[in-house]
């Protein structure tokens, strides 16, 4: 999209991500979200920043993904009177976006729902924890707990209230189900748990140093998450780490999108009652992380992805092993689809299920894996910009169907499209430096970093401030985006029908509560 | 009822009691191996029992004496349950007062006080349980009168001991109307003790749940309690089944020691095959949407109302 013709002054910035930084007044950030909607595009991320020290007020950033590629809103806010005008209507996923920003910063969008969203009895609500003359050293009382669920009210309509804590071992979130007998009229999420203040543990650290706290924001996306840190602070630093680092990153991502994968699998037909599936795939994980282990050092990928490269190369033997596997595990998986597609009983509770219809994931904004499900063909690793996904020519999957079948198909095509990148990546991986070193950090400097984890694209967004240190860091989960969905698609469907359309989502809990 | 008649009726209600959890073990043991897992060993049923039966029980201070009382209830009935259905020798004197349509009854008590237990704390999960425990009951129910319906057409009996007395040693005849029983039966019993495709004993989603839903609220000894009425249950309704389709090798009367040497292995055999078929069945089936629960035993009435008509029409 061309930003002149609306007389905005674009900003290009260069990195890993090519960027777009556009500042905007108030009056122009609807207009040109609802330009940038109306052309295809979709939200990432909406987050803000204290920067009354350095330019007064309050800075609102908005995360945009248009027909070129990333666009970074920017929008000054008073100190005195930080609101700004809720964008809740054009992209519904920025509504607890904003509520967010509300409750971490104080500033407000003009928009009906007011509820906190992360801050649940933690602290008060005049306290405003990212703000930088905020104590956290100074206790506070207890606050005020009240959440106003949406009531449904009606002849025979009762609620069912859900969590936080669940008869599993899983994680924390609230659900309020409004049924009449078995259906679901509407169920309302209430997350934030898991709120842990790891924004503001962000900015206690070095930059060089805070790609770990970033690789344990979700844990099952920690390569993920640590190589947007990365891209992030190497575009700050305005450095390239060597090719072989970048394939090495790409086989890690890989190798972690086929773990999830795999376990998302097998949960899901366990899910249905069908437990002999849970037990293949999780057996077929499992080798897979024992191989992650020999070969990298870690079986969830933990801190392979550093600042400037990876952690450690690539040695020949784990290479050759690491290529010999990948015939095993497609054959077996073929297998494993054709008893899923084969059997009437999986095939009966997944068909139809939780259905969001690609208009639908459209206006919601739906991203990643579920948005791919329903029809929404957006993949990261398909764009010409990223690297080294420009070389391999990722083949995107895709479903019409919207439906639990729908995002377990996208996970099998996504699996063997995987386990065919890594081939590609092991047989022609350059033979380069895998790290390169890093100049001194840059006071003032701002980077996002945009990856395509697993489950969605995960950003992260960086400012530096003095020594080296962090001055502002937001990671960024799809989770954010696609928790609303879930409320949708569980819409009309059966009570005992929901935790497998939650799992057919799979979606971070602790990731987005941050 | 003399001494020995009354010794033999408690022995074998404090065999069913003490062989029951045995029986889930090995289903849970093949279950396991079938997924290529080793598994617990059949032996830990009792672990979770001994376990639960040293634990403090919480109760909710919402409880009613009802709450408590009913997991012995539970137990209580299916035991007594145990005391009609013949599994090692037919001489039972508690079988002369209650025959099979008062043991559709037991059984319907005892869920009809778990439906009672589980509201009775006033939370969501236990009602949402309640009310599709019901559901499965009351489809159930039917379908089972309709099998001990086309058994006592042959054996002109309600009893079960004459039932087997009549089946196992009678003249040999083939009864086509007794398959489709078995098939009704086995779907029923799929049902009643909460074994996939209807429910998922295993499960820990506690949106999907249906008897699990109703124990949540449950711990302890009353817990313990319960476990142990669901694997009597279960037990129960496997001897029933051997009692009604392969009734061979049951002692007769109250049996003699070579009667009783034929009857405990041949008990043990057909306890082994059973439980590796529940578990076969439970490995290749998922568990289906509880809306088509209805259509599933509804199907198990449908094939025991055709056993009915069958015995009718050849007129056996």
């Amino acid at each position: 999209m061309d930003y002149t013709v609306y007389g905005l002054a674009v900003e290009t910035l260069a990195g890993a991500v090519p960027m777009r930084r556009i500042p905007v007044r108030p009056d122009q950030l609807r207009s040109l979200c609802s330009a940038v909607h109306e052309a295809g595009g979709f939200i990432h991320a909406l987050w803000a920043s204290d920067v009354r020290d350095t330019t007064g007020g309050f800075l609102l950033r908005v995360a945009l993904q248009d027909d070129v590629g990333l666009v970074v809103i920017e929008l000054l806010l008073p100190a005195a009177t930080p609101h700004f005008p809720s964008i809740a209507d054009i992209f519904p996923a920025a509504d607890r976006m904003q509520r967010a920003a509300y409750d971490l910063l104080g500033v407000r969008a003009e928009a009906a729902d007011r509820r906190s969203w992360v801050r649940h009895a933690a602290w008060p609500d005049d306290c405003f924890p990212l703000r930088h003359d905020y104590d956290a050293t100074r206790p506070h009382a207890d606050a005020d707990e009240r959440y106003p669920f949406v009531r449904v009210t009606g002849d025979g309509v009762h609620e069912i209230a859900v969590g936080p804590v669940h008869a599993g071992t899983i994680e924390p979130a609230h659900f309020r189900f409004s049924v009449v007998g078995e259906k679901v009229l509407r169920i309302e999420e209430r997350l934030g748990y898991t709120h842990k203040g790891i924004e503001k543990r962000f900015e206690t650290l070095p930059a060089l140093q805070a790609h770990k706290l970033a690789a344990r924001v979700s844990g099952d996306s920690a390569v993920a998450f640590s190589w947007a840190y990365c891209m992030a602070l190497e575009m700050i630093c305005g450095i390239s780490p060597p090719v072989r680092a970048i394939w090495l990153r790409a086989l890690y991502l890989e190798r972690e999108r086929i773990a999830n994968h795999l376990g998302d699998l097998g949960a899901l037909g366990n899910d249905a009652g069908f437990s002999i599936a849970l037990a293949q795939f999780s057996r077929l994980k499992e080798d897979l992380l024992r191989i992650n282990q020999a070969a990298f050092g870690a079986r969830y990928l933990m801190d392979v992805v550093v600042p400037g490269g990876v952690a450690r190369d690539l040695d020949e033997t784990h290479r050759q092993i690491l290529l010999e596997t990948i015939p095993g595990i497609e054959s077996e998986l073929n297998t494993l689809r054709e008893i899923y597609d084969d059997h009437a009983g999986l095939q009966d509770r997944f068909s139809g299920t939780g259905r969001v219809a690609p208009a639908l994931a459209r206006q919601l904004g739906l991203v990643g894996l579920a948005g791919r499900a329903s029809g929404q063909t957006w993949d990261w690793r398909c764009d010409p910009v990223y690297a080294p996904y420009d070389a391999l020519n990722v083949r995107i999957a895709g479903s019409l169907d919207g439906d639990v079948a729908g995002r377990v198909s996208v996970r099998f095509q996504e699996t063997f499209e995987s386990l065919r990148l890594s081939r590609i990546i092991l047989e022609n991986l350059p033979r380069t430096e895998c790290g390169a070193a890093l100049p001194d950090v840059p006071a003032g400097g701002f980077g996002v970093g945009l990856v395509e984890g697993w489950r969605g694209p995960v950003l992260v967004a960086l400012e530096t401030g003095d020594g080296g240190r962090i001055r502002r860091c937001h990671p960024h989960d799809p989770s954010w985006q696609n928790w609303p969905v879930v409320e949708h698609a569980t819409i009309g469907n059966i009570v005992p029908d929901f935790p497998l359309i939650n799992k057919s989502f799979n979606l971070s809990y602790s990731g987005q509560d941050l | 009822m003399n001494t020995r008649a009354f010794t033999m009726q408690l022995i074998a209600i404090a065999f069913a009691i003490i062989v029951a959890p045995l029986l889930i073990g090995w289903v849970n043991q093949c279950r396991a191996w079938l997924q290529n897992r080793r598994g617990p060993g059949i032996l830990q049923p009792y672990r979770l029992i001994r376990k639960l039966f040293h634990k403090d029980a919480v109760i909710a201070t919402n409880a009613s004496p009802l709450f408590r009382l009913v997991p012995y209830v539970q137990f209580a009935s299916m035991g007594l349950a145990a005391g009609i259905i013949p599994s090692l020798w037919t001489g039972l004197p508690f079988a002369d007062a209650a025959d099979t349509i008062a043991l559709v009854g037991l059984f319907a008590t005892a869920r009809m006080f778990l439906a009672l237990a589980a509201m009775d704390i006033g939370t969501a999960f236990g009602s949402m349980g309640a009310r599709r425990e019901m559901l499965v009951g009351f489809l159930a129910e039917p379908a089972l009168l309709m099998v001990f319906f086309t058994a006592s057409l042959i054996s002109h009996s309600t009893s079960l001991p004459t039932m087997v007395n009549v089946l196992a040693h009678g003249p040999l005849a083939i009864y086509p109307s007794l398959a489709f029983a078995s098939i009704s039966f086995l779907m029923v019993l799929l049902a009643e003790n909460a074994r996939i495709p209807v429910d998922n004993p295993s499960t820990h989603l506690e949106l999907t749940m249906i008897h699990e839903a109703t124990v949540l609220e449950y711990s302890a000894r009353h817990l313990a309690l319960i476990e142990w009425a669901s694997a009597l249950k279960l037990f129960n309704y496997v001897c029933i089944g051997f009692a009604l389709f392969v009734p061979w090798g049951l002692a007769q009367g109250l049996g003699n020691l070579p009667d009783l040497a034929i009857a405990v292995p041949a008990l043990f055999i057909k306890l082994v095959a059973v439980g590796f078929g529940l578990a076969l069945v439970e490995t290749i089936n998922a568990k289906m949407r509880i809306f088509r629960v209805p259509e599933f035993l509804a199907s198990a009435f449908l094939l025991a109302v055709l056993g009915l008509l069958v015995h009718l029409l050849l007129g056996h």
